[in-house]
């Protein structure tokens, strides 16, 4: 009977062991994998040129234009989604302080946005791309992938916001800061190593994601100048060129798929270190 | 208070509003666009029709969605059936038995594997899962499999989201008190004994809603499933054939849209699919977890 125990034990100990460690075993399989096929075709021609004439053929360039569409993307996407976001999670957790009901219903409703798709955000940015005219453009996928990104940022901003005690609240306003400076002044430097991790996946989210651009960027082989003209993105140039018969076009894919890793890993690490920085000052 | 600081906090007052509820009213937008773009093709055929009928020829007019709900829904369940096991497992690990050391590894790890892109995923399926499928897994079956299947879409579609639902499965058994463990504990059950009896029924609705969210979750991916999965219309059982989910409809076929009547009516009517459906599963296994959380 004892033994039984401890048989049933030590086997269901193993087991969720094994479960746990297989999973860093299939992320650097995972990451082995793409930075082995990567670095046999990355080389410093890839990052500095656009696509040359017969590039999808095998020819002369390299995914410049791909690796700057997404970053201008990234970047305008994430700038939008602040300025909607930053202000929605600070009212959310300073005007709203009080009223728990409302908080949590929006909590509510901001997670389930969270789990709509990005190809439903980009059928959507194209729906309104088609209404207001316009063409498939480096603005429209700004637009479409910061809805996508705005979630985001509010509710991982607001998880570290709603963590600061409410004595803060009370204290500053009785000095007589209004709800703004509060907001601004206070609570925003509180939470300010959330706000850096809330950007910051953000925009690893933004970079990486391919199915809310494939309708609104469209896709060239310039670097875009204007915000009318279409851009290319690099999930978009890893598929495109992934669908090729031709083998050296292939190998470019895998080169573009080590490049954007290695992007979305140093975001990460970024994250990690800036919002461990920055939350050591913090009261507690 | 000078007057300037009034206007200030009005001005910033009235922009933090507008913004939330810009961000809030953002789904019920989404679903009226996408609406209003799809009503073209309830005219030529009724709703029930739609999802029920097997003939997609968009040339000729015809739209039946079946094939593509059935591809989406196959290929979840298998994905399901993959991701739920391990996560489970892996959850309770972490959270029963785990050194400090080991969490603190696997933060980073769940994270980095939340945060690679679809795109990434699927080369990554088409470079090891896709010739596993058709030469390793095929023939121990005996079943002759082109490999870019419904099975590799599950496998794929299964890594991209174990790090999702193993947060959330995670969180659900942290927010079980310690007192109820050790109540076990000092009554003489073994470790693995207040798992199975107290830490797992306690978290019984937390489990059930993060696997619901992780259905979610799968229902909705396209780019990594679409490039493993075949994207044929055919409906078959055998998951080493080909099948064709919805979101890979709808991002297959954009270039084409426009040049064929009621093409892109079609093609936002499934976006509206996929919206209603994740969007009432969300909210309601998320009101699953608020309530029985209280």
């Amino acid at each position: 009977m004892r033994n039984a125990k401890a048989i049933e034990e030590r086997f269901f100990k193993i087991l969720t062991g094994i479960a746990s460690y297989s999973l860093i075993v299939i992320l650097g399989f995972i990451i082995l994998i793409i930075f082995i096929k990567g670095f046999n075709a990355i080389s410093l021609k890839m990052i500095l040129h656009t696509p040359k004439g017969g590039y999808y053929y095998g020819g002369e360039g390299g995914v410049l234009n791909a690796i700057a569409g997404s970053l201008y993307i990234a970047f305008g996407a994430t700038f939008i989604a602040i300025i909607l976001g930053i202000p929605s999670a600070l009212f959310l957790n300073v005007h709203l302080i009080s009223y728990k009901r409302t908080q949590n219903t929006i909590r509510y409703l901001l997670d389930a946005l969270w789990g709509i798709p990005s190809i439903v955000y980009g059928a959507f940015g194209f729906t309104l791309m088609l209404y207001l005219g316009m063409n498939a453009s480096l603005i429209a996928g700004i637009i479409t992938v910061a809805l996508l990104i705005t979630p985001i940022i509010i509710r991982t901003f607001d998880e570290v916001l709603s963590t600061i005690p409410k004595g803060l609240h009370e204290a500053s306003l009785s000095i007589g800061y209004t709800r703004t400076e509060l907001a601004f002044k206070i609570i925003f430097k509180q939470g300010f190593s959330g706000f850096i991790t809330a950007v910051l996946l953000a925009f690893g989210r933004g970079i990486g994601d391919a199915a809310s651009v494939l309708f609104t960027a469209g896709y060239t082989d310039l670097v875009p100048t204007h915000l009318d003209e279409p851009a290319a993105t690099l999930p978009l140039a890893i598929f495109f060129q992934l669908g090729s018969p031709i083998p050296e076009v292939r190998e470019r894919a895998y080169a573009s798929a080590a490049i954007l890793t290695i992007i979305i890993l140093m975001v990460s690490l970024v994250a990690r270190t800036l919002s461990k920085k920055y939350s050591k000052s913090n009261l507690k | 208070m000078k007057p300037t600081r009034t206007i200030v906090n009005r001005i910033s007052g009235s922009w933090m509003i507008i913004s939330l509820l810009l961000i809030l009213m953002l789904p019920l937008i989404i679903g009226i666009a996408l609406f209003i773009k799809a009503t073209p093709l309830f005219e030529v055929q009724s709703f029930y029709k739609l999802i029920t009928s097997m003939n997609w020829s968009p040339v000729e007019g015809k739209f039946g969605f079946w094939p593509f709900i059935f591809g989406s829904l196959f290929v979840t369940l298998l994905s399901f059936l993959f991701a739920a096991p391990v996560c489970l497992l892996a959850a309770i690990y972490l959270t029963q038995f785990a050194s400090k050391k080991l969490i603190r590894i696997m933060h980073p790890v769940i994270d980095i594997l939340a945060g690679i892109p679809s795109v990434i995923y699927g080369m990554w399926g088409i470079i090891i899962i896709v010739p596993f499928v058709s030469g390793i897994l095929g023939p121990a079956f005996d079943i002759k499999s082109p490999g870019y299947s419904i099975l590799a879409g599950g496998i794929v579609l299964a890594l991209m989201c174990i790090p999702y639902m193993l947060n959330m499965l995670i969180e659900t058994f942290n927010t079980v008190p310690l007192g109820l463990k050790e109540a076990a504990l000092s009554l003489g059950a073994t470790q693995w004994e207040s798992i199975k009896h107290v830490i797992l029924k306690k978290s019984y609705p937390g489990i059930i809603s993060s696997y619901g969210l992780g259905i979610a979750k799968a229902f909705g991916e396209t780019l990594a499933v679409m490039m493993v999965v075949g994207n044929m219309v055919q409906i078959t059982f055998n998951p080493f054939q080909a099948g064709y989910p919805l979101p890979a409809l709808i991002a297959n076929n954009y270039g084409e849209m426009l040049s064929i009547p009621l093409y892109d009516s079609a093609l936002m009517f499934a976006a509206l699919i996929l919206l209603g459906v994740i969007l009432l599963i969300n909210l309601f296994f998320r009101y699953f977890i608020y309530k029985t959380q209280k």
